[in-house]
């Protein structure tokens, strides 16, 4: 990595946040920048910051403009964005069981008439990427993954679900996705895990975090009715490999 | 203990606080009051912390019923009527209903949220130090929903102390602040000006997620699509049909549109407590303004308990009273004057 990075924009998201945006793109030096900076904020906070979003290629800072101002929190901000990176930490690695197809992934067949294959190849793709975990956001654990093998790049749909289940295994643009919870969506759906990412008397409550490392491998529908009845019990039924 | 019983209640009336902060960036909303200031307000009256649990009312009416002792309550926001066995009760007071008694608040009257703080205030489990309702995600304490007729908190028995009304700075006028920003250069001079000189309005399909806003399209200059990035109360985003949406306190912490200007945190609630259907313009002000006027807002709210006075001195004309609040909030914020909050009475 270069030794000088050019300075991220620092961006007024109203009087009690700034986005530090490194890219305008999904880049995952920017990314990378990203969650360093988050995570040298963390080691040495700065008085008046409250919370911080990390995203694919920004850092969303919230603070009280009651301690700090947007100008004195940007001098004390650009010299951390600018550092060179740190050496990367190991990132911790999941592996995500998914029930592909059939009810559960309503799209899976749409998709692979789409891209001129067949569903099996779908998955095999889908599964067989190493993806890392850049942001979540929306809705709670809702997993934003990069990584999305090239030919599996489509547009979203033209008209989003107002409701794609729990659990959604999905992928839109050159994005992919774990979601926890319902929500709207407009990915194309190849699948659910019985993986909650989210649970809120588990501990952890969230299961992924920003860097993570993500692979899927598929199960049948009736190993996922298992799977999903103990998940629901609080069991974490992804398997974390990396340790 | 005393038991506060939902006689009755319209839909979008849930339990409300400061908000969930802290776990933005696991994708957990922040949720809370949409009004701060008017949550503070009841909060102050009954003796509890500005930000502390109490019910928020959607624009319908709601009616509560004392059980098991007395309990004491007090409302602000949207002004209603209200009266206890056909007594008329003041807005921005506190009152107590004795064992048996019944609240009722009528529709709201200009606005869209009324808040009923309740001495002690409602107890639940908190979730990252917060009770406040979140229903997509299942969220908040005691009811994680909106409220239902049957439901009922279990709450502080009435101390006795007086009865209290406050003096709240007089309602806002004038267009609703913005910053530019985060994505402003994702639009030309022309669609700024646009955003910035046109009358909007509320859609009635407006939720505590975010309020649509009906007006000219804004054009973007590459398109809607922006890689998703965080956002916060009061983001102006505007997707591709060039409608813009404010979003509001469930709003998803990060979303794929560009964001052309953001309300200021000293006007989020008034915005909140802009009917749908009514006109009203946004102003651009610079960074030093808007924080300016965010450290006066959140001082406000540390000196609530300054402008608490007895209840013994209102002057018992609710209609008059009633119709003053009414003025303030449905017709002022076409205005081009300026809104300023006041440190002082």
């Amino acid at each position: 990595m270069a030794a000088t990075l050019p300075p991220p924009r620092l961006l007024p998201s109203g009087d009690s946040a700034v986005t530090v945006e490194f890219s305008r793109t999904i880049d995952d030096d920017a990314n990378q920048r990203v969650l360093a900076l988050d995570k040298a904020l963390a080691a040495s906070p700065i008085d008046g910051i409250t919370e911080t979003v990390p995203t694919y290629r920004s850092l969303l800072v919230h603070y009280d403009p009651g301690k700090i101002g947007f100008d004195a929190l940007g001098e004390k901000i650009l010299p951390i964005a600018t550092q060179p990176l740190p050496p990367a930490t190991k990132a911790r690695r999941w592996r995500i069981p998914v029930a592909y197809g059939g009810e559960h992934g309503i799209d899976l067949e749409d998709v692979a008439k789409a891209l001129n294959t067949t569903p099996d190849d779908i998955v095999a793709r889908h599964a067989g990427g190493d993806y890392k975990v850049a942001m979540i956001g929306f809705t709670p654990g809702w997993s934003y993954l990069s990584g999305l093998d090239k030919s599996l790049h489509m547009s979203r749909r033209q008209s989003p679900r107002v409701l794609t289940p729990a659990g959604t295994i999905s992928i839109g643009g050159i994005q992919a996705g774990i979601q926890c919870l319902a929500a709207p969506s407009g990915w194309h759906l190849l699948g659910r895990t019985p993986v909650r990412t989210y649970q809120l008397h588990r501990n952890p409550t969230f299961l992924t975090e920003p860097g993570d490392r993500v692979t899927f491998f598929a199960i049948d529908h009736k190993t996922f009715e298992e799977l999903d009845r103990a998940a629901e019990a609080g069991e974490i039924v992804a398997e974390r490999v990396d340790a | 203990m005393s038991r506060l019983v939902v006689a009755s209640i319209g839909p979008a009336s849930s339990v409300q606080d400061g908000g969930r902060h802290g776990a933005q960036r696991y994708g957990l909303t922040v949720s809370g009051a949409m009004d701060r200031l008017s949550l503070a307000a009841a909060n102050t009256l009954v003796g509890n912390d500005p930000f502390a649990a109490a019910v928020e009312i959607g624009p319908f009416g709601a009616t509560f019923t004392a059980k098991d002792g007395a309990v004491r309550v007090a409302i602000s926001g949207a002004p209603r009527n209200a009266d206890i066995g056909g007594k008329p009760v003041a807005m921005d007071t506190s009152v107590t209903l004795k064992d048996g008694e019944t609240l009722t608040l009528g529709f709201a009257r200009g606005g869209a949220f009324t808040y009923l703080a309740i001495e002690g205030a409602i107890k639940g489990e908190q979730v990252f130090g917060s009770l406040a309702v979140n229903a997509r995600a299942g969220l908040g304490s005691p009811y994680p929903r909106p409220l239902q007729a049957g439901d009922e908190f279990t709450v502080d028995a009435a101390s006795g102390a007086p009865e209290l009304r406050i003096e709240l700075p007089k309602p806002a006028r004038g267009p609703i602040r913005v910053l530019l920003g985060p994505q402003d250069d994702e639009f030309d001079d022309a669609n700024k000006a646009l955003f910035l000189d046109s009358e909007w309005k509320i859609s009635a399909t407006s939720d505590r997620m975010g309020y649509r806003l009906e007006g000219p399209a804004i054009k973007h200059l590459h398109g809607h699509n922006i890689v998703s990035d965080g956002t916060v109360n009061g983001s102006i985003q505007v997707p591709g049909n060039g409608a813009p949406i404010a979003l509001m306190m469930d709003r998803g912490t990060s979303g794929g549109y560009p964001k052309i200007a953001t309300v200021i945190t000293a006007d989020v609630g008034r915005l909140a407590q802009t009917s749908a259907g009514t006109a009203f313009r946004f102003r651009e002000v610079t960074m030093a303004e808007a924080q300016d006027e965010a450290r006066k807002f959140a001082q406000l709210i540390r000196n609530l308990p300054d402008r608490l006075r007895s209840s013994d001195t209102i002057a018992l004309n609710i209609e008059a009273l009633s119709d003053a609040n009414v003025a303030g909030y449905a017709v002022s914020a076409v205005d081009a004057g300026t809104w300023q909050v006041t440190a002082e009475p």
